[in-house]
Order: C-alpha cells, then sequence, then structure tokens
C-alpha cells in the first residue's frame, strides 16, 4: 500500500489512498432503480404533454412548439423526473452561523418537492457535516469575530471600487504580505472569490499556442478557466502519473498537432485534495515530472490549505516540499479561513504581472474590508502569532477528527473513498433512492449531511460527503456516527466486502484497464 | 414462532425493496400502478410455473413409476 520503495524514495510518509470497486450486485440494483425510474419518468412527460397532469417545469410557449426543442436532452430529463423527486435534501435554508451545530428553517411540500413552503418552525443544533468549515473558524464570537467587527465600524462593508481603480485598501497590502508569508512564497494577490481567482486568471497565464493538463476530476472553476483561456486542453486519468507522464511525452515529441512546434507553455492543472473523491493529489510524483519535462504547475489548494500539514500549511508541507516548486500555488479563504475569496501565490513577476493582466483584479470589485481582517485574524491564528496556540491545537484536532471519523466508518463497513488524511469523507450510497431516503433520515436525527448525485458524479455514484471540522467534538463525532450506523443499517448501506485492494504499481499502459489490482 | 419481529423483519424487506426498485420516491398512484404491474408480473409467472411446470413434472413421475410395474411392455418400450 505505501509506495516508498517504488517511486524512488519520493513520499517520506505513506499514502494510503483507496477506491473500493462498486459490488457487482449494488451496480445491478441500481441500474435497476434508475431503470424503473426513467420508465416512470417517460410516463410522467406523456402525461404531461397530452395534459392529463398539469405540467410545472419549464416549457417552451405555445408559439415555440414547432422550434427546436429546448427540454428535450437527458439532463433536463432528469431533472424534471428524478431531480424534483428528491430536492428537498438541497437548498435547505440555514438561520444560523454554519459552525459545529447549526439552525435550519423548516419546510414542507404538498405537491411533491415543487413548491416548498416554510412552517415557521426553526430546527436548532442540528450536528453540522457539511459544512466546509475544516478549522472551525466560522464563528459569531471570538478574536476574527471582535477583529472584524473593528474594521467594519472603521472602514463600512463596500470598496466601492476594483483593486486597479479606488479599491486597493492599506488591508489588500497587509493581506498580501501576510499571505506570503502563510505559505512561503514571494508574494501574493487576493481576489474577492474563489471561483473567480479560478476562472479569470488561468486566461491571463495561458493563451493559444499553450497546452494545459488537467487532471479528470478538476472542478468547474479550472475547467471554465482553461476553456476560457483558448489552450488546447488534455485529459489525464484521475491522480495517475503513468497517465500525466504518456500526455507529457507525447507534447515533448510531438509538439503542436499540425504545425509540429514545440508548446509556448506547458501548464498542469491539479487540485490539493479532490473534494468529491476525498484524493490528495500525488505532488512528489507531479512535481518530479514537472522538472523532467520543464513545465509548469498550477496547485489549486481550495480545500487543502489550513487542512493539511502539521502546521496548515497546506499539501505542499504535508509532503514535505518547497514551495518553490510549485510555480503558481492557488487557494481558496473559503473553506478553512472562513471568510470569502481566493489568492494567488508564487515569484514576485508572476503576481505583478497578474496585478495588470488578470480579469479579476482589473474588472472585479475588491475584498470587503470585515473579509480581510477575518483571514487576516485567522492566519494569524494558525502561525501562531497572536500569541496562543490555538491555532495549532484546531490543526491538530482536525487530523485526529479525520482519523476518528474514517476509522469508525471503515470499521462499521461503508464504502469509503479517498485518502486517510483528508477531511473530506465520501460515503458511497450508490441507489437513487438511498440519496434522498440517506438526507430525510439524517435530518429527523438531527444531522445535516450533504448528498451528491449526478451530474457531479458518474451516475451510478452518488454518495453521502461528511467535511470534518476542528470544531466537532468527539461526543458530537459519536453521536453522528452512532446515527449513521443506525442509517446504514435501515437502508443496508454498508457494502463494503473489506477487501484491502491495493492501487496498481506496474507502469499504466494500453493492456491495463483496472486500476486496481486483484 | 415471534410474530411482532416477523412481521417488523418483513416490514423491513419491503422497505428494501421499496428502495431498490425507487417506489420509495413515487407518488400514491404511481406506487398502486408499479404494484399492481409486479403483483400481474409475478402471478403470471406463478401460473405459469404451475401450468406447465406440474404438467412436466407429472409425465417425468409417471415415465418413472411405469419402469418397476410391467417389465414387459414398459414404458422405455413405448419410448422406442
Amino acid at each position: 500500500i505505501n509506495h516508498i520503495v517504488h517511486n524512488g524514495g519520493l513520499y517520506k510518509r505513506p499514502f494510503n489512498e483507496a477506491f473500493e470497486e462498486t459490488p457487482m450486485l449494488v451496480a445491478v440494483l441500481t441500474y435497476v432503480g434508475y431503470g424503473v425510474l426513467t420508465l416512470f419518468g417517460y410516463l410522467r412527460d406523456f402525461m404531461r404533454q397530452w395534459k392529463i397532469e398539469k405540467c410545472q417545469n419549464a416549457t417552451e410557449r405555445e408559439e415555440q412548439k414547432d422550434f427546436v426543442p429546448l427540454y428535450q436532452d437527458f439532463e433536463n430529463f432528469y431533472n424534471r423526473n428524478l431531480y424534483m423527486r428528491i430536492r428537498d435534501s438541497w437548498n435547505r435554508p440555514i438561520c444560523s452561523v454554519p459552525g459545529a451545530k447549526v439552525d435550519m428553517m423548516e419546510r414542507v411540500s404538498h405537491d411533491y418537492n415543487w413548491t416548498f413552503t416554510y412552517t415557521g418552525r426553526v430546527i436548532k443544533g442540528i450536528i453540522n457535516m457539511g459544512s466546509y468549515n475544516y478549522l472551525g473558524f466560522a464563528q459569531k464570537s471570538g478574536a476574527c469575530q471582535e477583529a472584524a467587527a473593528k474594521v467594519l465600524s472603521q472602514y463600512g462593508a463596500g470598496v466601492c471600487s476594483t483593486r486597479q481603480e479606488m479599491g486597493n485598501l492599506d488591508k489588500h497590502e497587509e493581506l498580501e504580505k501576510l499571505v506570503a508569508r502563510f505559505l512561503g512564497v514571494e508574494s501574493a494577490m487576493a481576489y474577492g472569490m474563489g471561483f473567480a481567482t479560478n476562472s479569470m486568471n488561468i486566461p491571463a497565464l495561458v493563451g493559444k499556442g499553450c497546452l494545459i493538463l488537467s487532471d479528470e476530476l478538476n472542478h468547474a472553476s479550472l475547467v471554465l478557466g482553461a476553456r476560457l483561456s483558448g489552450a488546447t486542453i488534455r485529459i489525464f486519468k484521475h491522480n495517475n502519473m503513468q497517465s500525466l507522464e504518456k500526455l507529457l511525452k507525447d507534447a515533448i515529441v510531438h509538439g503542436q498537432p499540425r504545425t509540429r512546434r514545440p508548446w509556448k507553455k506547458i501548464l498542469i492543472l491539479v487540485e490539493g485534495i479532490y473534494s468529491m473523491e476525498g484524493s490528495i493529489v500525488r505532488l512528489p510524483e507531479v512535481i518530479a515530472l514537472k522538472k523532467k519535462y520543464k513545465s509548469y504547475l498550477y496547485l489549486d489548494e481550495a480545500h487543502s490549505i489550513g487542512a493539511l500539514g502539521p502546521s496548515g500549511r497546506g499539501v505542499v508541507e504535508y509532503f514535505g516540499l518547497s514551495p518553490e516548486d510549485v510555480d503558481v500555488m492557488m487557494g481558496t479563504f473559503t473553506k478553512s479561513f472562513g471568510a470569502a475569496g481566493g489568492y494567488i501565490g508564487g515569484k514576485k513577476e508572476l503576481i505583478d504581472y497578474l496585478r495588470t493582466y488578470s480579469h479579476s483584479a482589473v474588472y472585479a470589485t475588491s475584498m470587503s474590508p470585515p473579509v480581510v481582517e477575518q483571514i487576516i485574524t485567522s492566519v494569524k491564528c494558525i502561525m501562531g502569532e497572536d500569541g496562543t496556540t490555538v491555532g495549532r491545537a484546531r490543526v491538530q484536532q482536525l487530523a485526529e477528527n479525520t482519523r476518528y471519523f474514517r476509522r469508525r466508518l471503515k470499521e462499521m463497513g461503508f464504502i469509503i473513498y479517498g485518502n486517510e488524511d483528508s477531511p473530506v469523507v465520501p460515503l458511497m450510497l450508490y441507489m437513487p433512492a438511498k440519496i434522498g431516503a440517506f438526507g430525510r433520515e439524517m435530518l429527523k436525527r438531527n444531522i445535516g449531511v450533504v448528498v451528491v448525485g449526478f451530474p457531479a458524479t458518474p451516475i451510478i455514484e452518488s454518495r453521502a460527503r461528511f467535511c470534518l471540522s476542528a470544531a466537532h467534538t468527539k461526543e458530537m463525532l459519536d453521536t453522528a456516527l452512532k446515527e449513521i450506523n443506525e442509517v446504514g443499517d435501515l437502508l443496508q448501506l454498508k457494502y463494503s466486502r473489506r477487501r484491502l485492494v491495493p492501487l496498481l504499481d506496474r507502469p499504466f499502459d494500453e493492456t491495463t484497464y483496472e486500476e486496481t489490482e486483484d | 414462532m415471534d410474530v411482532k419481529s416477523t412481521a417488523g423483519f418483513v416490514y423491513w424487506l419491503f422497505c428494501q425493496f421499496e428502495l431498490i426498485t425507487c417506489s420509495y420516491l413515487m407518488e400514491p398512484w404511481e406506487k398502486v400502478l408499479f404494484y399492481s404491474f409486479n403483483l400481474a408480473a409475478a402471478g403470471l409467472l406463478l401460473y405459469a410455473a404451475y401450468a406447465c411446470v406440474a404438467a412436466h413434472l407429472g409425465s417425468a413421475l409417471q415415465l418413472l413409476w411405469s419402469i418397476p410395474a410391467n417389465p414387459r411392455d414398459n414404458a422405455l418400450a413405448a419410448v422406442k
């Protein structure tokens, strides 16, 4: 399982990642379930078209019925007939700070999830296993909140300008210097929105004539940024270094498709922690490949900054590597710092270039001052510069919670994807009815979970995703685990066959089909 | 025989059936349609089993009993 010897000693600690295969019976039954729902979907669509049933979804106007149909593709069919049935598990309104416990407004639907009404009751004290609150900084009291309130009374809430015009506050400069120090890079720049950081800055870095090698399971913001840039995009299999090396070799040997000229730049896009799988990128191998083939690395640490590494500095510290090896270190402040926004860190020339040429810097409003102060206070807390050991304790608490939770779930017999150290825990559900049932049953037992289905995951691999937090105490985790155990027995979710399947160790080529050895 | 736990177990099995075939998500009239279709199909299967399998079993048993009963003109000669 640990690849220490096989990869030339690149890893200083064991890399335990596992994606257990779907049991055959479960896959067949999942298809049966989807088949039944599809048949009923066709029946309902037929009834809606022949006006036997009232049509409550969006349709074309009467005058446009003879035009090219708008709602006939699979996404719309899925939306009308499958998503609507389980829609009450999403968009649940919360009415308190999303800390370890959260209050939720109760809502009911009298017409099978087409419309919702609020009963007026507030369900208090739901254990929150869905918010990205890795270090527990989503608080309404404490040092961060006081500092943010003070800055709010000093600067107000709005900035009313972009960074390049009149929106560059001294707070932003302070934040950027602090973030650069935190990451160990020369310079950093902060943006108001994490999604916009990716989608607006990748086009500034690469253009036509460049090559982007992007992981299969990259986030929508990276995909959007790559497509907007106009560069050629090639996809390599998720976290598969042999696939990446093959693509790099082909790129160097063959060059651009028609003219055979060398590529202007090759940029590898990876994420620190993939939020749907819970897997951690194989950073030592990626950096070795990048150096060998002289390409650039863009690392999106949205979920891993603050959550990995002994002092919370992300996946680079987790593997014991130097931040200078990563050309562009991107991250967000949404997950571990309890604020909103994103940053990019790297060499001074790169950041100075981005200050001038990034769409986000030129057109997007700059970050709001209280949010900036929240980030400054939380980063100082994690680094230990506020004089306490609270930050360090939180990082350690998160690591303990992660190990404990994952170990207990695996012992119970659920199929859990991902790396042993990642605080994102996907629990496989597979069948469509169980997606809705799991969400509802957990809410009945006062635990809020996020369930994910198509199109965020492949259609048969739907899952429930738990996000652990340093704010969760052991009692809360024990309560949650007890309820998950109960619901798992009730819904028959314990699919694991408890076979330790090691990941493929030999080189990947055209004759290998499976990622795992049997 | 513990009636309560058997009834509870049967109900739990029915819930699993509901979850697997997604009738848990259906509206009541859809459930009626689905269950009646399922019961009709199951009934047809049982009738086919009764009508065909019973007849085949009968003729097979007849063949078997006729071997020791009448050694001269037994069923094997009839088969030839």
